[in-house]
């Protein structure tokens, strides 16, 4: 009874100081907004447009018609027309194109040879991306219509699922939920007890009846209501601007939220127990998000990390978060059917607050 | 008579420096007793170790029964501290931090508007209801503090430095608070700067980098004070203060106004007379009088002995 009056003050308490402080409260609602648009807008993983030259000193009908074919894919643009492959070379070292196509003289000889490959691409390696497309381009069909050799046929054809139309706001804007999440719940809570500690607070809230647990407790609930409402901001802006799916129910997606918000808020309660200052907490902050945002599977498929970094991503809350959303809102699945990353995240947040707890002393040594 | 806090052999140590050495401490119930010592003697350190904020390095403490190591939060309880730097929320109003106070110590939800009405009134914060204790003045949020650290009735309260940035007005209507407050059996150890508030202590201990210096009634202290008190009247004082100096005997010269005050070793016969005769040989006329050793006096000559030694 007392208890619950005491974690009840402690949040009362944290949830007024939270909305007097208007730049963390706009942080609130800034960071997911701004976030999604970033990432949803600018970090278009479909390529299109890149800019290209070409050298083309067949000059033949079948060689203009190779140019034609791939401006029409709109993957390239040519911008630049140039003499033989130094051309292009020097174009790519300034920076002017970021692939070349090299067409040589003796083009149609060539075509008609297996052994030898007809043209050359030259491609920006510097940038990962631009190398995959290039090895897209590779598989483009022969401009040259006799030549069976060629068209042997596909051995596979690609079905995509859940994404037909391969944009990447529906992989990344789910997913974007927890990102945001991490970097807000995280912080907020690892600066928490540090501030009280550099305010001189601590020194008064110890010697008061309040126990470590009521703290703690006190401290996270205020934040699990900013967190629903981030959660909330990203739905909606995911669906009305980027038209993301919601093929999952929403009650689960809600769910999932409210174990990985409360897995990142004690994660942060165990930061701020560890550090000596803020900006200490917001040091080991970062030092949790960049594994979480590299390993978690948000950027880079999971399955093709090496052991030991899928190890340490099943450790982090991100991950099983990445899992849950994607499943849940892409894939149409139901809680139910993901509990293990849902145990995940739940016996993360018994660890971690236990593990706060123990490392909170009532004392200032 | 009852007991409210001991402390036998405490000492606290950071790295090199030793905060607190060896401190002996009997502090009856019923009583206002004080910490008078120079800055860095120990006194925030003492409390801290007094509520289990800071563990001994060695030594043994017991506050109202309780092993305040061991059994900090059975001590908390009885507990009220009004910490030297601010420590109640910036960012909150009186209302919301008397409120939070109230909460965390469970007070009775019938007793909780009446002793906030009480605590406002008797603090004088009413018509700071609303305003942020952050944008408060100093004494304000002193005031704030002590009303704070006094709602929920506590056997015991530990005031470090509760009026450094008070007026006079408010400082004697504080004290007035805390007689109220020690007649209803409340124990109070406060420490201070001020010598007039010392004085009204009922008992006393000067600390001095860590040790007691010296112990007991204000007005004993100054009656069983080890130095010759005189003060010396003359026209031209800044010159027979460095001439005082050079006299052996002299410990310590303070100058008030046009009037100088002495404190000489009481080895010294017949203080009086050799000191006029000392400042004539200066072409220094002056009156030369014994005087009744204040507390100030007191504190001066206690630690300045244990800087030198008593010996000296
Ligand atoms: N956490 C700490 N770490 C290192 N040294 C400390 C610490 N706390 C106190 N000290 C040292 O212990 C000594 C006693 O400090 P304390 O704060 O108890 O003095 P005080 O009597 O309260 O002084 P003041 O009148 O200035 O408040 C000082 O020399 C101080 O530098
Ligand atoms: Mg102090």
């Amino acid at each position: 009874m007392k208890s619950l009056r005491r974690i009840r003050a402690v949040a009362a308490k944290e949830a007024r100081q939270l909305v007097r402080d208007r730049l963390t409260l706009g942080m609130v609602v800034g960071i997911p907004v701004l976030q999604i648009l970033l990432f949803g807008y600018a970090i278009n993983m479909d390529v299109r447009h890149l800019r290209a030259g070409v050298a083309d000193e067949a000059n033949t009908a079948l060689s203009r018609q190779l140019v034609e074919d791939m401006q029409a894919g709109q993957v390239v643009r040519f911008v630049l027309q140039t003499h033989g492959p130094d051309g292009l070379m020097e174009a790519l070292r300034r920076g002017e194109i970021t692939i070349g196509l090299y067409i040589p003289a003796d083009f149609e000889r060539r075509l008609a040879d297996d052994a030898r490959p007809a043209a050359q691409l030259l491609a920006d390696g510097s940038d990962p991306t631009i190398l995959n497309v290039a090895i897209q381009l590779l598989k483009m069909p022969s401009p040259l219509i006799v030549a069976p050799a060629r068209n042997s046929g596909q051995l596979f054809e690609l079905r995509n699922f859940y994404n037909p139309e391969r944009r990447s706001a529906v992989q990344i804007v789910p997913a974007l939920i927890g990102v945001i999440l991490t970097m807000t719940m995280v912080l907020f809570t690892a600066v928490a007890i540090v501030r009280e500690r550099e305010r001189g607070n601590l020194e008064l809230l110890i010697t008061t009846p309040v126990r470590t647990t009521e703290l703690m407790l006190g401290k996270l609930m205020p934040y699990i209501l900013i967190g629903l409402i981030q959660v909330t901001i990203v739905l909606l802006v995911g669906h009305f601007l980027f038209r993301v799916p919601m093929r999952g129910h929403l009650g689960d997606v809600y769910v999932a939220a409210l174990a990985f918000i409360a897995a990142s808020l004690t994660l942060g309660l165990l930061i701020s127990t560890l550090a000596k200052s803020q900006f200490q907490a917001m040091q080991l902050t970062l030092f949790v998000f960049l594994p979480s945002i590299l390993l978690s599977g948000f950027m880079f498929p999971f399955d093709g990390m090496p052991p030991l970094a899928q190890q340490i991503a099943e450790v982090l809350p991100l991950t099983h978060f990445v899992r849950l959303i994607r499943g849940i809102v892409l894939r149409g699945a139901s809680i139910g059917e993901l509990l293990p990353e849902v145990w995940a995240l739940v016996t993360f947040f018994a660890v971690a607050i236990t593990l706060a707890v123990l490392r909170f002393r009532k004392r200032l040594d | 008579m009852d007991i409210a806090i001991t402390a036998s052999g405490l000492t606290r140590r950071f790295g090199a420096v030793t905060a607190v050495d060896h401190l002996d401490l009997e502090i009856p119930k019923g009583r206002i007793y004080g910490f008078l010592g120079p800055n860095g003697s120990g006194k925030s350190t003492t409390f801290r170790m007094l509520c289990g904020l800071l563990r001994p390095s060695e030594g043994q403490v017991k506050v109202m029964g309780y092993d305040a190591t061991r059994e900090p939060e059975a001590v908390r309880r009885e507990l009220g501290y009004m910490t030297q730097r601010f420590s109640l929320y910036d960012d909150l109003s009186v209302d919301e931090n008397l409120e939070f106070v109230a909460e965390i110590y469970g007070l009775p939800r019938r007793d909780k508007r009446d002793r906030i009405f009480e605590a406002r009134r008797e603090y004088r914060l009413e018509d700071l209801r609303r305003q942020r204790a952050g944008t408060m003045s100093g004494g304000q949020r002193q005031r704030l503090a002590l009303a704070a650290a006094t709602l929920h009735r506590p056997a015991l309260l530990l005031l470090d430095e509760p009026t450094s940035a008070v007026d006079p007005q408010s400082r004697r209507e504080f004290w007035e608070s805390l007689f109220d407050q020690v007649e209803t059996g409340t124990t109070i150890l406060v420490s201070t700067h001020y010598m007039d508030e010392a004085e009204r202590c009922h008992e006393l201990a000067i600390l001095d980098r860590g040790r007691v210096a010296a112990r007991g009634a204000p007005k004993t202290l100054m009656n069983d004070i080890d130095a010759t008190v005189i003060e010396v009247a003359c026209d031209r004082p800044r010159q027979a203060h460095h001439v005082l100096m050079t006299v052996r005997e002299v410990r310590s010269v303070t100058q008030l106004g046009s009037l100088l005050h002495i404190l000489v070793d009481p080895t010294m016969t017949d203080p009086e007379a050799r000191i006029g005769k000392r400042l004539e040989e200066e072409r220094l006329p002056a009156s030369v009088q014994r005087t009744a050793a204040s507390l100030e006096d007191v504190f001066v000559a206690a630690t300045r002995m244990s800087r030198e030694g008593p010996a000296s």
